[in-house]
């Protein structure tokens, strides 16, 4: 029969296809099963339409409902308890905005006096025109000129840097970019992975060793770029509108870009194997792959890639 | 082909060696595929389905935009090799359009869409080989889609296909069995047993329907333990993945980063 896998290739299943019970006795098998390993682990799973407690006794939090006075999961994944409040985390899932996250972005549409970003969330998030740092100085004044030449500073298919700055009433994000750090994106190239894989860090501008800086938004979306130095990044008066807003990439030597390949083949990898990136563990990865001294590519073949997560797995 | 084949002999055994009651072999592959937030792929039998799933996500147009809940979006494909005869169906097909209305009001109880105002979830469908029990495959695939996709929603939905040969009842029809015998497929919700869908294309007598349709509803529990089950082991399959690289991630983290 013809199966069709993606990457990484399927999963055997065999281990819960083999022994079957008849429907009375199983649910008492996998009950030992389930429940002692996985309490044990301090980690409960649980999946949609399973009774997680009483609703007298606990409030319900996201990814649960009540139904006769029984609280009841909606996702899969993991219980999560504080105090009365019973949550789920489902394990796959978009992300979820919260105020101050870093979340990279792609502008989707341009609107009167702002812009459409699409985050990885369930709506649009939204960049308003007042909220970003206008060209001729921070404090400057937002001018109606500004307004009819937005698309000098983003277009539509423009990546950038964020903060989610607040929500609106029907849960839209609302994003600013007011910070130098923050704006649009070039010299790179991006890589999603599931937001669950980024972890709130420290810091989410990370740069390796390799002349490569990493942006890891937390919405699961990953800037691979150039480095720039600090001191070039300021600029004249803290603030270089004309690089700011730039469309063109800078000069590229072939040595950066294999970094800037390897990186996000690296990230690719790891991402498949739902492992979660922080900037040590990429580093340890990229340290591995240059001792290895293989090829960019040869990352995707089954055996070096297995090789790669083994090791890191090992070293956590 | 001169004599009809005997769809229910008498040692009780169906044409592919099936007792009445019996289903087919049952797969699930729920890997991930490609940029969707959730797929799934599944097998009854020769019957393949492979779903997709994008979202929540802005919606596409104004006009699918609803201020207090998302809309669902179904879009059914039927590759042209998926039946024994080559034929190529036109997106605008009746049968096509009527299935994935199908799929989308049985979903649309059962997915918690009042969570995500003025988003769009798309499911898209593909029929990759069929062997009957077409709808019941697409149910069962759709359902752990989005359950792979962390789409809130109450309940697993199990559908399954019942028919009856002159009064003996069977379970997950076959293409064969399906062209001769009157049939039925029933979706139900197994925790609380409500049913989101029943509905047929042939003519069943109204004696025997009760009888199938309590068969089809003890069936789809049986459905749903190798759904949670497949469902289960890739949650732990995960779990254990992101747990491994850290023992203690958030705090092992930032001091990491300290350093650097």
């Amino acid at each position: 029969m013809i199966t069709f896998t993606s990457y990484p290739t399927q999963q055997d299943y065999s281990a819960h296809s083999s022994t079957k019970h008849h429907p009375d006795v199983a649910e008492d098998v996998h009950m030992d099963l389930y429940d002692d390993e996985a309490f044990a682990a301090g980690a409960k799973l649980t999946l949609p339409g399973e009774y997680l407690t009483s609703s007298q006794a606990f409030m319900r939090g996201h990814g649960t409902y009540v139904n006769d006075e029984e609280v009841i999961a909606s996702v899969a994944g993991t219980v999560e308890r504080v105090n009365k409040l019973v949550t789920v985390r489902p394990v796959r899932t978009r992300y979820n905005p919260e105020v101050g996250d870093l979340v990279v972005g792609r502008i989707t549409e341009v609107q009167p006096r702002r812009w459409k970003v699409d985050a990885h969330s369930r709506q649009d998030a939204v960049l308003m025109l007042s909220s970003v740092n206008l060209p001729g100085g921070i404090q400057r004044r937002k001018l109606e000129s500004d307004e009819l030449q937005m698309r000098t500073f983003f277009e539509e298919g423009d990546l950038l840097v964020a903060e989610v700055q607040a929500f609106f009433s029907d849960g839209a994000m609302s994003l600013h970019t007011r910070s130098l750090r923050y704006g649009k994106l070039r010299n790179g190239q991006l890589v999603v992975v599931p937001p669950i894989l980024v972890r709130r860090l420290k810091s989410h501008f990370i740069t390796l060793p390799c002349g490569v800086d990493l942006i890891l938004g937390l919405n699961g979306y990953i800037w691979i770029s150039k480095h720039v130095k600090e001191s070039d990044q300021e600029g004249e008066d803290g603030f270089d509108a004309e690089a700011v807003y730039s469309n063109k990439n800078d000069d590229i030597d072939t040595a950066t870009r294999i970094a800037i390949s390897r990186v996000s083949n690296i990230i690719q990898l790891i991402s498949a194997h739902f492992m979660p990136l922080t900037g040590a563990i990429l580093l340890e990865a990229y340290e591995w792959v240059v001792e290895q001294d293989c090829g960019t590519k040869d990352l995707f073949q089954d055996d070096l890639g297995d090789a790669l997560i083994t090791s890191l797995r090992a070293r956590g | 082909m001169g004599s009809r084949v005997d769809l229910l002999n008498h040692a009780g055994y169906r044409e592919d060696g099936r007792t009445q009651h019996e289903l087919r072999d049952f797969t699930v592959d729920l890997s991930k595929h490609g940029h969707a937030d959730g797929a799934a792929a599944v097998t009854h039998g020769l019957t393949h389905v492979l779903v997709t799933v994008f979202g929540p996500r802005e919606a596409k147009s104004r006009a699918q935009t609803m201020h207090d809940r998302a809309n669902l979006n179904v879009e059914l494909t039927i590759a042209a090799f998926s039946a024994g005869e080559r034929r190529k169906r036109s997106r605008g097909d009746k049968r096509i359009l009527e299935m994935a209305a199908t799929i989308k009001s049985t979903f649309e109880p059962v997915v918690q869409t009042n969570l995500y105002p003025r988003s769009q979830i798309d499911i898209f469908v593909q029929v990759l080989q069929q062997d009957g029990g077409l709808l019941q495959a697409c149910i069962n695939a759709t359902t752990l889609a989005l359950v792979n996709a962390g789409v809130p929603m109450l309940d697993f939905v199990c559908a399954v296909t019942g028919g009856v040969y002159s009064t003996s009842p069977m379970l997950d029809l076959t293409l064969l069995e399906e062209n001769d015998v009157p049939n039925v497929t029933v979706a139900v919700m197994p925790k609380t047993g409500k049913v989101t869908l029943v509905t047929m294309e042939t003519r069943l007598h109204v004696d025997r329907f009760e009888e199938i349709f309590r068969l089809a509803c003890a069936a789809a529990k049986v459905l749903h333990k190798e759904m949670k089950d497949a469902v289960r082991h890739r949650t732990a399959e995960l779990v254990s993945a992101m747990g491994a690289g850290h023992g203690a991630p958030d705090r092992e983290n930032t001091m990491i980063m300290d350093e650097s």
